[in-house]
């Protein structure tokens, strides 16, 4: 149990950047939540986003604690559970929201919907749809950096299921070869569909595939962000130093469907009930309360801020435009407006 | 000076890398070896390891790791060993490559070469002429030059465009191929076909190495009182329809020539597009003449019999004649 602590230690414990850097987490974390929320439980149950549904819910703490390690000029290839990954970056949850609705005002411009989205002036790289083709597109990019003698590195993120397609073997073995500045992170959350793990691989964890590759590896628990991000720094101050590639395994669970339209009847009811206990963001909340870094009523505050901030952001991409007809054929080539 | 084939792409992309220091090459043997076809060779011992890289043997991740590159600012150059093996990083062309401008606004400026064709007793796994894959994929430029002035100016071309490009370079036209080109720096622009030969009878609608097949045929009805015009496309996408038209409209008679198999062939594109925008100056049936729908066999008649050559043409060209 927390011991109350007297007024002036609380007081520099919230001060603290332990503190400063827990209630980034939670803010990112709990907006990552609730935006998916409204995308997954309402906006798709309403009909206002039709096409496919991938959200993150209890792996939230993958990219907030990795993108918060980042770097800046760090470059990201997030995989469709890294919503927090845009946010990080600067993308508004309007422009979240009016890309699943496919308006003017998404990322895409309504070309693509869901997480299907990039903005190379932020360095976010969109997803390759069949995840691990992003991995060999991310070691061209880190070989980039330091072909240019840059000291930015490269984060590529990716389930457990990618780690069995041909694309991820034949990136990490380029990017370790070329010894390419690059942090692999694995969001190993137990299903890939309905596929469970052990019809996935043989192996019990996927970073028992790095030694293969001669390239260091670690497990980390993937609801517990203060150890996503302390392995995240570890990697890429190893990456950077020019020591190329490193992956990191996130353990965590898919607390939802394969997609908003999957009910995952195939997960057994006690897995969810167990991983239930573990939520990421409870955890955090528990741990900034234990130590004093927050109260309850700043941390209940927050979440109300988020909610305001998304009741309003839904309302503003609603207004955004769906794209005009007569835009189809442009921007196939350069020179097409 | 003669430059052949071969040496003409060479100093094309020796010339680019002297010119711009974002460009750089990236393949299987292509660095200590010089490339299967020795297409790089003098590349690496020029630019050195970091500009010149020898990869694993992995397809995918060449051409995927091209694409990373370019989104950085760099300008790839990736060698396909030969064009078939371009299936194994069939994902990154054209489900990425070809979509991330469409998609997402980001620029792919990337070259794949691909070495292709037959009459060089490759075998089916070495031989493909399979252009027609990413004709049929928007958001990729498919370049295939016939002749050795072009290869340079094309790959020149290629090498500064900012779309992804497929450079088909026919492996038997490396060293069989020589020409007076301009001396140094010039390109010619992707998009835009060639009258190879002016003629006014009948008209021969081609690429790659068919346009010498295609040519030898012109030289042997001319004795005869045929007239062949020879449009080299040169590139397929984009598809220069009108200097297809303005010759089809000259001539009134048309045969589509291409080394590739016929059904599904790029072949079948550009009679739809004649029948379609100039079916009124036709005078008789638009023809193929094309490779038959089979892989490509190994043994010297079987290849020779797949092979579209000018035995095959000559016929055609006399029946469309009389018409």
């Amino acid at each position: 149990m927390p011991v109350a602590k007297p007024e002036p230690a609380r007081k520099n414990a919230f001060q603290s950047t332990d503190a400063e850097l827990s209630r980034k987490f939670l803010y990112y974390m709990a907006l990552m939540r609730e935006v998916e929320e409204r995308i997954e439980r309402r906006l798709y149950r309403q009909g206002k986003v039709l096409g496919g549904v991938y959200v993150g819910r209890g792996q939230e703490a993958i990219p907030v604690g990795s993108g918060l390690a980042a770097r800046p000029d760090d470059i990201f290839f997030p995989s469709h559970r890294d919503l927090a990954l845009y946010f990080i970056r600067g993308v508004t949850p309007k422009q979240v929201f009016a890309q699943y609705m496919g308006r003017r005002d998404g990322l895409t411009q309504g070309r693509d919907g869901n997480m299907h989205m990039g903005d190379l002036s932020k360095g976010l790289v969109a997803i390759i749809s069949a995840m691990a083709a992003s991995v060999p597109v991310a070691a061209g990019a880190a070989m980039a950096l330091k072909y240019q003698g840059k000291d930015s590195v490269v984060f590529v993120y990716f389930g457990d299921g990618a780690t069995s397609r041909g694309d991820w073997h034949e990136g990490i073995n380029l990017a370790t070869v070329q010894k390419a500045p690059l942090v692999l992170v694995c969001n190993n959350n137990q299903y890939a569909y309905s596929t469970p793990l052990d019809k996935q691989m043989a192996c019990a964890n996927v970073a028992d595939r790095a030694p293969g590759y001669g390239m260091p590896a670690e497990i980390v628990d993937g609801n517990d962000v203060w150890a996503i991000y302390e392995a995240a720094k570890r990697a890429a101050a190893h990456a950077r130093a020019g020591l190329g590639p490193y992956l990191i395994e996130c353990k965590t669970f898919r607390m939802t469907g394969h997609s908003a339209h999957d009910p995952a009847d195939y997960v057994p009811k006690d897995l969810f009930q167990k991983w239930s206990q573990r939520c990421p963001i409870q955890q955090l909340e528990k741990r900034m309360l234990d130590n004093s870094w927050a109260s309850r009523q700043e941390i209940d505050a927050l979440h109300q801020q988020i909610k305001q901030e998304v009741d309003q952001a839904i309302e503003q991409a609603e207004q955004s435009p769906y794209p005009d007809p007569s835009e189809l054929l442009l921007r196939v080539y350069e020179n097409e407006a | 000076m003669l430059t052949s084939y071969v040496e003409a792409i060479r100093e094309g992309i020796l010339e680019e890398m002297e010119r711009d220091p974002n460009v750089f090459l990236l393949g299987e043997d292509i660095g200590v070896y010089g490339g299967a076809f020795k297409v790089t060779a003098g590349a690496l011992e020029r630019f050195g390891a970091r500009r010149v890289i020898d990869t694993p043997i992995s397809e995918s991740a060449i051409v995927g790791a091209a694409i990373g590159a370019s989104f950085m600012g760099l300008r790839p150059v990736a060698e396909m060993q030969f064009a078939d093996f371009i299936s194994c990083a069939f994902d990154q062309i054209v489900n990425f490559a070809a979509k991330c401008r469409y998609r997402w606004n980001a620029p792919v400026p990337i070259v794949v070469r691909a070495p292709c064709g037959g009459g060089i007793h490759g075998g089916p796994f070495h031989s493909q002429q399979n252009e027609a894959w990413f004709a049929h994929t928007p958001g990729l430029k498919v370049v295939l030059p016939a002749t050795a002035r072009d290869a340079k100016g094309l790959i020149k071309a290629a090498i500064r465009d900012n779309d992804p490009v497929i450079f088909f370079e026919h492996k038997a036209l490396y060293r069989k191929i020589k020409e007076e080109i301009p001396p140094g720096d010039y390109t010619v622009p992707i998009g835009k076909a060639a009258i190879h030969r002016v003629g006014r009878d009948l008209t021969i609608v081609t690429y790659s190495a068919m346009v010498h097949v295609a040519a030898q045929v012109a030289e042997i009805v001319a004795r005869e009182g045929i007239s062949l015009e020879i449009v080299d496309l040169r590139t397929l996408v984009p598809f220069d329809e009108a200097t297809v038209l303005e010759s089809v409209r000259k001539t009134s008679k048309v045969i589509v020539l291409h080394e590739a198999t016929m059904t599904g062939g790029f072949g079948g594109e550009i009679v739809a597009r004649i029948t379609e925008k100039a079916f009124e100056y036709l005078d008789g049936p638009v023809l193929r003449v094309t490779a038959p729908d089979t892989p490509v066999p190994y043994s010297p008649p079987l290849e020779a019999a797949f092979l579209p050559d000018a035995d095959k043409l000559l016929a055609k060209v006399r029946w469309l004649a009389a018409y």
